[in-house]
């Protein structure tokens, strides 16, 4: 590995630090660099620097220009970030495969001509930076070796990691960045920010998915999925069997004429398999499917298939879920 | 307003993808191949807006020959004119490269909105919109599911991972879209009749004034395919009581609780 710092770009939401930065900069200080430096961008930058500190960062590069909340990140973000990279010349750095994430890397790789690699799971650096990613529906595992062409950038799907913070660190220390906004970002603003709390993360993008099917019997059950998934920080999603009987609207529909989700776990509830809904659930890291018939298609893609009844397994689950986390 | 939408052939997702072994490209010998159907979205939102505003839709696309499929599904729904580039040197392209293609097309081009997918159906690596939209100095709203223009400011609703923000944003830039942008349109018999009829530009990156080292000098290399853990070696079990238990094990294990 050579001498250059390994840096993660330490994104917020809503100010605070988002949970991605601190599993990158705990796999960060595994990487051999001599350094591990964070960069955060926008309000709350500062207050963030700390916490990032206990998770290894010994250089925070900090601006808390407010055009980063105000403005599209990606634009602004790659071009204060670009002269820093080309003075300070990390070896790597690791983002987060979050939206604002995929619009900063992007946006580097155009700008400083850099390879990028997207999805990852996982990443080595001894001689080479080697990184480890699922295409196709998870059925295939790439690793793809980055050139010499420094810094690598790296984006990885939440979760690849598991943060910890250091027993003691140093705290560490803040550089701050000037904001570098060029014209034509200017004018793209958010005028409008809406977070929604009670009805839980959007169906593409939660990490925990627990859909229904016909086999849940009456459109009235669904609301145990959404007990379960609220329990589980998830979404609740639907075979278009059900959207199709009128149990549940178009958009929680899971598929080929739905949406595709690939979050970490998919639970699948009486729902039977058809090609249409496995095309969009199949890229899952892992499927729990529970369904009486124990011929059914969506045994063949789960990890755990438990052949029973859906309702009877999902308030035992409700109920195991409430208890653990009372 | 003239719209370009970047569009791409995929197999068909109904028959999963696979990299050869040997030449670690995608096998694009199984199955069928079509306009990847999160692309259909885009060409569906370029053709509201030149349809509201005047003006037209190009869809360009970088593949293999066979891709005209895909420029031709386009041009059925309604798209004015096609450019597809397609050259050996272009096999196993990565995003940057891809994004460095379509930009040299795309200036070519009248254009005061680019619309590309969030991502491919196949790559889904979600890099080659913003790498893009660099590389043509515009804002890019990514991750769209709602877009509207009055021909000077394109005003856009955009999941984030905690909800959703509205952007406004002058013109010309670059929109992202996802599925459920809008309901895609099916070609008409008349559409699909006239197709023949509409100009279809076939490129080279020499005739961009691109070469292979402008193309490719950051570097990547794919060092090894192997297929991930089978899912039909998952353990299936009859529930006695303890499915509950056991899908809880298992979320502990994968981390999520």
């Amino acid at each position: 590995m050579a001498n250059g710092p390994v840096w993660v770009f330490a994104e917020l939401v809503g100010g605070r630090v988002a949970p991605g930065a601190l599993e990158l900069l705990t796999k960060a200080r595994s990487l051999g660099a001599a350094e591990v430096e964070a960069v955060c961008l926008g309000p709350g930058a500062a207050e963030a620097v700390s916490e990032l500190g206990r998770h290894g960062a010994a250089t925070v590069y900090v601006s808390t220009d407010a055009a980063f909340a105000e403005l599209l990140m990606g634009g602004p973000a790659a071009a204060t970030l670009a002269p820093v990279i080309e003075a300070r010349r990390p070896e790597m750095i690791l983002f987060p495969g979050t939206h604002d994430g995929r619009d900063v890397a992007g946006r580097l790789a155009a700008k400083l001509d850099l390879p990028v690699i997207a999805n990852g799971l996982d990443i080595e650096a001894g001689a080479a930076i080697t990184v480890t990613s699922t295409i196709f529906g998870v059925t295939q595992v790439v690793r793809t070796q980055f050139g010499e062409r420094r810094p690598a950038l790296a984006l990885f799907q939440p979760k690849a990691f598991v943060a910890s913070a250091l027993p003691a660190a140093p705290v560490p220390r803040k550089v701050e960045v000037p904001a570098v906004i060029e014209e034509p970002h200017r004018s793209a603003r958010v005028i409008d920010r809406s977070t929604q709390v009670a009805s839980g993360p959007a169906l593409e993008e939660a990490a925990v998915v627990v859909s229904g099917g016909r086999g849940l019997q009456e459109p009235a059950n669904f609301e145990l999925l959404h007990e379960v998934a609220d329990l589980l920080h998830g979404a609740v999603g639907a075979s278009r069997a059900a959207v199709d009987a009128g149990w549940v609207p178009y958009s929680m529909q899971v598929g080929q004429t739905g949406k595709t989700v690939k979050p970490a776990v998919y639970i699948a509830c009486g729902i039977s398999g058809a090609m249409q809904h496995t095309v969009g659930m199949r890229g899952a890291q892992t499927i729990v499917a529970i369904n009486r018939d124990p011929e059914a298609p969506i045994f063949k893609l789960a990890d755990l298939g438990i052949v029973g009844d859906a309702l009877t397994v999902l308030r035992q689950l409700r109920d195991e879920l409430r208890s653990r986390s009372s | 307003m003239n719209v370009v939408v970047c569009v791409k052939l995929v197999p068909d997702p109904n028959t999963p993808g696979q990299l050869d072994p040997e030449t670690h490209r995608l096998r694009r010998d199984l199955g069928d191949a079509v306009l990847d159907p999160g692309d259909e979205f885009g060409v569906e939102a370029g053709l509201r807006l030149a349809e509201a505003h005047g003006g037209e839709v190009t869809v360009v696309s970088m593949g293999p020959e066979r891709a005209v499929d895909a420029v031709r599904k386009a041009l059925a729904m309604g798209a004015a004119r096609g450019v597809l580039v397609c050259d050996d040197s272009l096999r196993g392209a990565d995003a940057l490269t891809t994004a460095k293609v379509l930009a040299a097309v795309i200036r070519r081009q009248p254009h005061d909105l680019v619309i590309t997918a969030t991502e491919s159906t196949d790559g889904y690596s979600g890099i080659v919109p913003q790498a893009l939209a660099e590389l043509l100095g515009v804002p890019a709203v990514t991750f769209a599911r709602e877009m509207s223009s009055d021909g000077t400011l394109l005003t856009a609703t955009r999941q984030t991972e905690s909800g959703s923000e509205t952007v406004v944003t002058a013109l010309p830039c670059l929109v992202a879209v996802t599925a459920g942008v809008n309901e895609p349109r099916y070609p008409t018999l008349r559409g699909i009749m006239g197709v023949k009829s509409k100009p279809l530009e076939r490129l080279t990156p020499a005739d961009l004034g691109l070469d292979a080292p402008a193309l490719s000098p950051a570097g990547q290399t794919v060092v090894s395919v192997t297929m991930a853990r089978q899912r039909e070696a998952g353990e299936v079990v009859r529930d006695e009581g303890d499915g509950a238990r056991r899908i809880v094990e298992l979320l502990a294990r994968v981390r999520v609780i």
